[in-house]
This record gives structure tokens, sequence and C-alpha cells, in this order.
């Protein structure tokens, strides 16, 4: 479905050194119905990659792939659900759907999978921060996308706020089994949500491990008390310590076992 | 009420001003200025010459709006006529009374000339906020629309156009009033008409109080025009 196959990319444009990479050779494969999230520290570069994957920035080096087409500028087969506010402020809720697909009964079915039926008239102003979240999320469903992407789409959101839309979107993602993309920096959001997850890290920015998550959905947010979700835990922590601190001591490693 | 006070103090200022200060020999008394509105208002003369700068200021105005938004608005979009800029940059800091001989010379004394100042007037304040409101578009709404495949003209007219919108209504806040500032300066050289050519007639009559309730008549013809625009803006930028 999506082949991400060898991305690397510099923000200048001198020779592509290790010295100015920001990500360097990174390579997977999404399968078609898989919900995969890319994990990383803020600054690591996971929005570049969002932008990549996007069409909005070009790769240095690498090609994406597409169901088996290259990608060359952004399309309606991958949809961004931005971090930033990225609904239209001066469109109503309904108009912001009917921007991106004319057809009434695919918005009402959008509308009404995310909660926004009896807000259709409403200004985003007059929303709050999660039902803008949702907004986006619908206006992208709208137009049926093949790839989902969603860029730290609750990063911005209060913690009670986050918890709620974590399980809207995998009971979303349960009945539409769009192949999804999450970037975020959240360990618990992308255990959650995710069947894989991609740990990036490093300097320069590349895929530290991956990580297979074994909990059907829908899921209940009991899981994150159980002790494979700890174990989950532990492992990703473990993979991004001993990239940051390559040189840790036995010692030191002993004492992060309480992780 | 809060209006109707400030009006009451400064009318009071006036009288204080009248009293206190010694130029009783030139300045009209309130009573005096009142007996002349009352005079004025019975009569056509000043009706007409309201008529005749509302008229200059509606074209001048209009012309500048709508060249103002469509220049402000291309020039962000299609960057390749970002050049364009250059002249208007240019001419921009060239004040609208200095063309008044210009507009003379090319149209003669009259409607065309106060409009043509008019439209200078209120032409660069309009355009430069329209310009500025354009190219700040956030980059995440130019993704968005991209990402979408949003077409060049719905991007235009739906997104672009509306971004814009409260500066664009900046733009025609500051040029309404240019504008009229504009027109009064015009019709005091290159008009026979308007209220500009009433108070510069009176003044060569020596009717100080004609004079007097010209001006005040500018300033709140201004004020109500400025009125409009805000009623235009809050009726239109219904989002926020």
């Amino acid at each position: 479905m999506v082949d991400v196959q060898h991305i690397s990319y510099a923000y200048t444009k001198k020779a592509a050194s290790r010295s100015n990479l920001v990500l360097s050779n990174i390579t997977f494969h999404i399968q078609a119905g898989e919900f995969v999230s890319i994990l990383g520290h803020s600054g690591c570069g996971k929005t570049t990659l969002v932008n990549i994957l996007a069409g909005y920035l070009s790769a240095g080096a690498g090609t994406i792939l597409i169901n088996n087409k290259k990608i060359r500028a952004p399309g309606r087969d991958r949809i961004v659900v931005n971090q930033e506010n990225d609904v239209f402020p001066w469109m109503t809720v309904w108009d912001n759907m009917r921007l991106v697909n004319a057809n009434k009964e695919t918005i009402h079915t959008c509308a009404k999978l995310v909660g926004l039926s009896d807000v259709l008239n409403y200004y985003p102003n007059s929303l709050s921060g999660g039902m803008k979240k949702r907004l986006s999320l619908a206006r992208a469903l709208v137009v049926n996308p093949d790839f989902l992407i969603l860029d730290e789409p609750f990063a911005s959101l209060d913690y009670m706020m986050r918890d709620e839309l974590h399980g809207e979107l995998d009971l979303l993602f349960s009945v539409t089994q769009k192949t999804t993309l999450l970037v975020t920096h959240d360990i618990n959001e992308a255990i959650y949500l995710s069947d894989r997850i991609i740990i990036l890290g490093g300097q320069p920015t590349s895929i530290l491990a991956q990580l297979h998550i074994n909990f059907s959905h829908p899921r209940s947010k009991m899981i994150e008390n159980s002790k494979r979700f700890s174990q989950y835990r532990k492992r990703i922590k473990e993979s991004y310590f001993m990239s940051r601190f390559p040189k840790m001591l036995k010692k030191e490693k002993k004492m992060l076992s309480f992780l | 009420m809060k209006k109707l006070l400030l009006i009451v103090l400064l009318l009071a200022i006036y009288r204080a001003a009248y009293v206190l200060l010694p130029f009783q020999h030139f300045l009209p008394s309130l009573f005096q200025l009142f007996a002349t509105l009352l005079q004025l208002l019975a009569g056509t003369e000043i009706y007409l010459n309201i008529a005749a700068s509302l008229l200059r200021i509606l074209i001048g105005f209009i012309l500048a709006s709508v060249l103002g938004i469509t220049l402000g608005l291309l020039l962000a979009y299609y960057r390749g006529l970002t050049d364009l800029k250059f002249y208007i940059e240019l001419l921009r800091p060239i004040p609208p009374i200095a063309w008044i001989p210009v507009a003379i010379m090319l149209f003669g004394l009259g409607n065309v000339s106060a409009s043509f100042i008019v439209f200078l007037g209120a032409f660069f304040p309009i355009f430069t906020n329209t310009y500025f409101g354009a190219i700040s578009i956030p980059i995440i709404f130019r993704n968005v629309s991209s990402s979408f495949e949003v077409g060049a003209m719905r991007y235009f007219s739906k997104i672009l156009f509306f971004h814009t919108l409260p500066y664009i209504f900046a733009g025609l806040k500051i040029g309404i009033g240019t504008a009229w500032m504009s027109v009064i300066a015009a019709e005091l050289i290159a008009a026979q008409s308007g209220l500009g050519y009433f108070i510069q007639l009176n003044r060569l009559l020596l009717r100080t109080d004609k004079v007097i309730l010209g001006m005040m008549l500018i300033g709140i013809i201004g004020y109500f025009l400025q009125k409009i625009v805000e009623y235009l803006e809050t009726k239109l930028i219904v989002w926020r």
C-alpha cells in the first residue's frame, strides 16, 4: 500500500553530508488497513517526514509509492490532519466539508461518524479544540483517501479531550479500516492506537526500531493498565534512551530497568 | 448617551474658547452658528454641495476598491507579478494633493479631477492592506488546498479572498477616511461645487460661520461614511 524507500532529507542545499541531514535512509512499508505510528521526540523530523509523504516537500533522496504509484505532488489519495488548526474559519462545518466534496450524503455520513451532525451550521470559532479536530478528520474522510496521515493531531488538546478522541479514533479506525499513519511523541497514544510503531531517533534521524502491538481493535482504555501495555512502553523507552545515550554504562542501563 | 455628552462637552469647549479667547471679531458664536445652520438647511445650496462631494467620493472610492482589491489579490497570488508592486510602491508616497495640478491638466476642473484625487487617496491603503493580507495566508491553508486539489479559481474565491477579507476591510476603513479628506482638498482647488468648494467660497466672502459649519459637516459625514464601512464589515465577516 505505502512504500517509503530510502528517504533522506536535508534543509540546507549543500551536498547532503551526514552533518546537515535531518532524515537519513528512512524505509518502511504500511499495509492496506494497517494503523502505524511514527514515534519520535520533538524536533527529530517527524513533521518533515509528513510533509514529504503529503507531497509538500520533495525528498532529497528516495521514493514514496502509494498503491505502486510514485508520489510527486499533494493529492486527494493521502490527506493530512494537522497538528495546527487547519479548518477554514470563514466556512461553517458544512461548508468546510462541502468545499472538498459536494456529495451531501457523504458529508452527512462523515459528520455523523465523528459526532458533528448537530453543529453543521456552526463556524469553527464557536467549536472547542476537540470539535475542530473532529471537523478536520471528517473533512479528510469526506474525500475517502487511500491513506490518512495524522500529524500529532491531539498535541494541543488537554488530557481528558485527548483521551476521549483516542477512543473515538480507534472506533473510527475499526469501522473504516482506513490505512493510517499517526505521527506522535506520545508513547501511550502510539501504543493504544497502533498496530505497529516505528521509533525514530538518532542524529540524523533514522529508524531505531519497529514494534508490533498485539491488541485487537476496537480497544478498551483499560489496556493501558495491562502488563503487556507496560512492556511495550518499556521497550520503546529502552530503544529511545539507548539511541540518545549510546555510551550509557551497564549500571545505568540497570537503573533504567524500572521503566 | 455617552456620545451626546461628548457633543455637549465639545460645544461647551467651543463656547468657552469663544468667551475666553479674543477671537469674537471673526469667530461666530454658537447661537450664530445655529441660526446659519437653520438657514442652510432651509435652502438647497448645502444639499447640492454635499451631494456633489458624495458623488465624487462614491465614484473614486468604488473604483479604488475594485482595483485595489483585485490588484492586491492578483499580485499576492501570482508571484510572477510581484515586480509590478515596485511601481505602486514608487507612487504610494506621493500625497493625493500633489496630484491636483496633474489632475487639472488631464481632466480640467470638475467631477473627474476630484474623483481621480479621491481614487488616489483611497487606492493605496486598500491595495497595501489587501496585498499584505493575502501574502500572510498561513502555509497550512495552502497545503490543505493543494492536498484536496482545490482548483485555482476556487482557491482564489473561496480561500484567499475570505482569508484576506478582514485585511481588505482594514484598508477600506483607512481608504474611506483618506478618500473623504482627498475630495475636500481637491474641491478646494479643482472643483466648482462640493463641501470643499463651499468652504473656499465662504472663506473669500468672509462668512466664517459657514466655513465652520462646512467643516463640522465634513467631520459628521466622514464619521458616518466610516460607520457605513464598519457596518458592512460586521455584516460580511460573520465568522469572528
